[in-house]
């Protein structure tokens, strides 16, 4: 599918910006962090994971613990597909049993992917609480999900996607309003 | 990402592509293996009959828990003392099992291009779990992911495979696998035991065990299937083990480190000398648990699509 | 297939004539009469009285003779019967086979080779068996090789089997004296065969299946040869498969040996490559040979060591061909197709002429097993097969008239096609 921009809902600046309110928001909302693991899901969810986590220990001046997970093998539409997705490795390297867990992803839609993901982390163990957080709610929910952190919430009309580029993947921050080339 | 590939029949003739995801996938699987709960959803839904015409322990349990691992519906279907000995034809039992609507068919027959065959009778997935002499791709491939585990890379690693080649499907799938990616083989064992032109295959032929392990970065030895002796390919186990065993004073004089794999079921004191089999070079139960993963991975990028 | 009975006057009119005793092809026509030819000669005006068939520069040869088929009757009648295996003769255009005594019981007696003439009698195709070497084809003790040979035998055979005792094979050799018929050994030391039932190679090695090597073959071929030598018996060495079984069976002619030998379509069309299909019908015995063998016994059928292009007829039910190839039987049925793959391989290939092609499927088999062969001569009994040696086909379902389909060649497009047949006063068109 052939995609164009039409417009740019958040430069680096801003992207920065949000990534630091949601590091505030965790700390405030746990009430400390010892407790707190943070798990994002692949592939932007990873990165994103990973610099919320760094902004909290430089500001608690702690050592975050971060894990990484793939959903691939817990999601619904694979099979409905004609091209497989990649599976790629998950890594949560530490106990979650007790732990209170963050899941970090890009972009939350259908919330199939949360869904997934919470399946997942259910055969790792026993967390005391899973929280959710994501850069971008672009509505249209098809599961009874709703995120505890929300970086922005951008509505959109059928057709539309939102796309968050990374300089991890895309050399790039940047948040944008895309729409399918018809 | 699909493989090019819609049944694994063999490893001649798989791309390097189709390689390399299915080691991806693998070591991606490897880690469920590792979870306090060892199983995710994949395949759930998917019905897979494990079709066994010959006896063999270690492969079925290892697809089996493959099969589990991805919550797959799995039937077991052992030949011995099933319809087949009642003079059912190979394609009356096909036909009747793929009725039952399977997804796919994990099968071990005695006989090469008996899997291929099967295939003609069926619309299911087809996984070769060892035809005869043939080939058994799932086990070369979790030789080759334990190399690609402990050395980063196969291209230019020099593997010899010591044993019965010419009777071996084990020697036959490594060959074609390792030639794919790029590794350099050779084959070891005395002359009665290479198969006709293997040359062709752009591997060396040793006739020298010494020679063959200052070569090799790893070695694979092939079990000696005890009821050889008898035909005159050897005269004796005695000789062969003197020849071609590896013990400890051959280890002890290589003055190198050699990584040994073996696909078992090992024959302690004819191929390879117990205490070797137990030491610091063998990476024999890494097979065993790479094995479970290779076919997870094999399973879910034949099975797991639409 | 459509067969007239045409008893009265019939006139094949605008036909070349191949005629492989003078080794030409000439323009004519010829006229019937009850069967016999009784005029050859351009621009015979048909008559009110006469049947006419236009054969539109169709090419007319002496009936084709195939040396080995097998027909299962008695005791396989599920894969071929006499009947059916004739019918599947005249698709191919041959009038005149010999088939091989391996049924149930098989050929062994004066009386099984009495059955064999009354079930081919009112058949347009002359079937002429072959008995066994030993009684039962175990290879142990002669058969009565001279009441066998009088009761009609043409030669002797345990095909199939080899004869694997040298001092039982030097005595079929010796008693066959009496009868001057030719011994056919099926040529395999069946130790050195071993499990293998793919030709051993680099094909056999990539695949894992077990290899039966050629010199399983040539062992047992230089040993019939040197016997034939020693007791100056007749010797037919049935479906030559190796380069080194063709250049000892050209050595052995050029040193005076009585021998002859026959080759099969499949053998010179196909490799061991076809094995990569894993195809059952592929399995054959001996079996299909590397490409340098295929050559060489290319070779042997262009400088004469061959005598005889003879099919192996061997029908087997589908799902006996179905299975895996350990158990899955040996053989390929081979008439219907003999005449096209002979053609496109061979003749429009480039390795030899028409002519050479029509004397290798007619009077040189004869020859070797010294059965009648009527030629285009006036006075002579009609027993021609007309082909069109350019058309254009694809081999199909439809063209094969046995009970059995087991052939690899389904499929193939061939040049060279058999049109129709002529004899015991029947016109046979095979095609519509």
């Amino acid at each position: 599918m052939d995609f164009k921009v039409k417009s740019k809902i958040a430069d680096e600046q801003a992207l920065n910006r949000t990534i630091t309110r949601l590091a505030h928001e965790i700390i405030e909302k746990c009430r400390g962090i010892e407790d707190v693991g943070i798990i994002g899901i692949r592939t932007r969810g990873e990165y994103l994971s990973k610099r919320i986590a760094k902004k909290i220990e430089e500001i608690e001046n702690v050592k975050m613990q971060v894990g990484v997970l793939d959903v691939v093998m817990y999601r619904d539409d694979f099979r409905m597909k004609n091209r497989l997705p990649r599976v790629e490795i998950t890594n949560i390297p530490f106990v979650v049993d007790g732990k209170i867990l963050i899941l970090v992803d890009d972009v939350i839609y259908t919330g199939r992917t949360i869904r997934a993901a919470l399946d997942a982390l259910m055969d790792f163990g026993r967390p005391s609480s899973i929280q959710l957080a994501v850069l971008i709610d672009r509505g249209h929910r098809e599961m009874p999900i709703k995120a505890d952190y929300i970086g922005r919430n951008v509505p959109t009309s059928p057709g539309e996607e939102v796309r968050v580029l990374m300089k991890e993947s895309d050399g790039e921050d940047a948040i944008l309003l895309v729409e399918e080339n018809k | 990402m699909n493989l090019s590939i819609k049944h694994l029949y063999g490893l001649e003739g798989v791309p390097k592509e189709d390689l390399t995801q299915i080691f991806d996938t693998a070591f991606s699987f490897r880690e469920v293996l590792e979870r306090p709960i060892k199983r995710v959803p994949t395949l759930q839904g998917k019905t897979i009959v494990n079709l066994f015409f010959e006896n063999s322990t270690r492969t079925r349990i290892s697809f089996e828990l493959a099969e589990k691992r991805l919550s797959a519906d799995t039937i077991n279907f052992s030949a011995s003392g099933s319809s087949l000995s009642k003079g059912e034809s190979l394609k009356d039992t096909i036909q009747n099992l793929y009725a039952m609507k399977m997804d796919a068919i994990v099968m071990r027959h005695p006989v090469p291009g008996s899997v291929k065959l099967l295939s003609q009778f069926v619309d299911a997935v087809v996984i070769n779990a060892g035809d005869g002499t043939h080939e058994h791709p799932t086990q070369a491939l979790l030789d080759i992911m334990s190399l690609k585990e402990k050395f980063g890379k196969i291209e230019g690693l020099n593997i010899a495979i010591v044993g019965d080649i010419r009777h071996s499907r084990v020697a036959l799938s490594n060959i074609f696998g390792l030639k794919t990616l790029g590794a350099n083989v050779a084959l070891c064992g005395p002359p009665t035991f290479m198969p006709c032109g293997v040359e062709s295959l752009g591997v060396k032929i040793m006739y020298d065990l010494d020679e063959a392990l200052q070569f090799a970065d790893a070695v694979n030895l092939l079990r000696i299937q005890r009821e050889r002796q008898g035909k005159g390919l050897i005269p004796s186990l005695r000789e062969y083990r003197n020849l071609y065993g590896l013990t400890r004073e051959r280890l002890e004089n290589l003055k190198k480190p050699l990584t040994i794999l073996h696909p078992g079921p090992i024959n302690r004191g004819v191929e390879i000398d117990s205490d070797v089999a137990d030491g610091d070079y063998s990476i024999i139960l890494h097979q065993v648990l790479n094995g479970v993963a290779v076919r997870m991975a094999v399973l879910f990028l034949l099975v797991g699509g639409k | 297939m459509q067969i007239d009975k045409m008893n009265g006057k019939v006139l094949l009119a605008n036909g070349k004539i191949a005629d492989p005793v003078g080794e030409i092809i000439y323009d004519s026509d010829i006229l019937i009469e009850n069967g016999i030819i009784v005029r050859i000669e351009k621009g015979i005006t048909p008559k009110d009285d006469m049947e006419t068939i236009n054969l539109n520069g169709q090419t007319i040869s002496p009936g084709f003779v195939d040396l080995h088929v097998h027909f299962r009757e008695p005791g396989f009648e599920d894969k071929e019967t006499i009947e059916s295996g004739c019918r599947a003769a005249l698709a191919g255009g041959f009038t005149k086979v010999c088939c091989m005594p391996n049924t149930d019981p098989p050929i062994d007696t004066q009386e099984s080779v009495r059955f064999i003439y009354r079930k081919a009698e009112g058949q347009i195709v002359d079937v002429f068996p072959i008995a066994a070497i030993t009684k039962n084809r175990k290879g142990e003790e002669l058969t009565e090789m001279v009441e066998l040979s009088s009761a009609g035998a043409v030669g002797f055979s345990d095909d199939g089997n080899p004869v694997v005792n040298a001092q039982i094979m030097r005595f079929a050799l010796e008693y066959s004296k009496i009868v001057n018929k030719p011994i056919i050994n099926h040529a395999e030391d069946p130790a050195l065969k071993a499990d293998g039932y793919m030709n051993e190679g680099v094909v056999s090695t990539h695949l894992g299946i077990p290899g039966n090597p050629s010199i399983a073959e040539e062992i047992m071929i230089y040993r019939d040869l040197t016997l034939a030598r020693f007791t100056n018996s007749r010797l037919h060495i049935p479906h030559v498969s190796t380069k080194a079984s063709v250049a000892l069976i050209r050595q052995a002619k050029a040193n005076g040996v009585r021998v002859t030998a026959e080759a099969t379509p499949h053998h010179f069309s196909l490799n061991d490559e076809y094995m990569r299909s894993f195809d059952a019908n592929g399995k054959v015995s001996p079996p299909l040979r590397s490409e340098a063998d295929r050559l060489s016994l290319i070779e042997g059928i262009q400088d004469g060591t061959i005598d005889a292009i003879a099919t192996d007829h061997a029908p087997h039910q589908y799902d006996t061909k179905e299975t895996s190839l350990d158990i899955a039987s040996y053989g390929m049925i081979g008439l219907e197709s003999a005449f096209g793959l002979s053609m496109t391989n061979l003749v429009h290939a480039g390795h030899i002429s028409f002519i050479d092609l029509i004397k290798l499927l007619t009077i040189r088999p004869a020859r070797a097993m010294n059965l009648p062969l009527p030629g285009i001569k006036v006075g002579e009994e009609a027993n021609l097969t007309i082909v069109d040696p350019d058309e254009w086909w694809v081999f199909s379902r439809k063209d094969i008239y046995s009970r059995s389909q087991n052939t690899p060649f389904i499929g193939r497009e061939l040049t060279g096609r058999v049109k129709s047949v002529f004899a015991k006063s029947s016109y046979i068109r095979l095609q519509d």
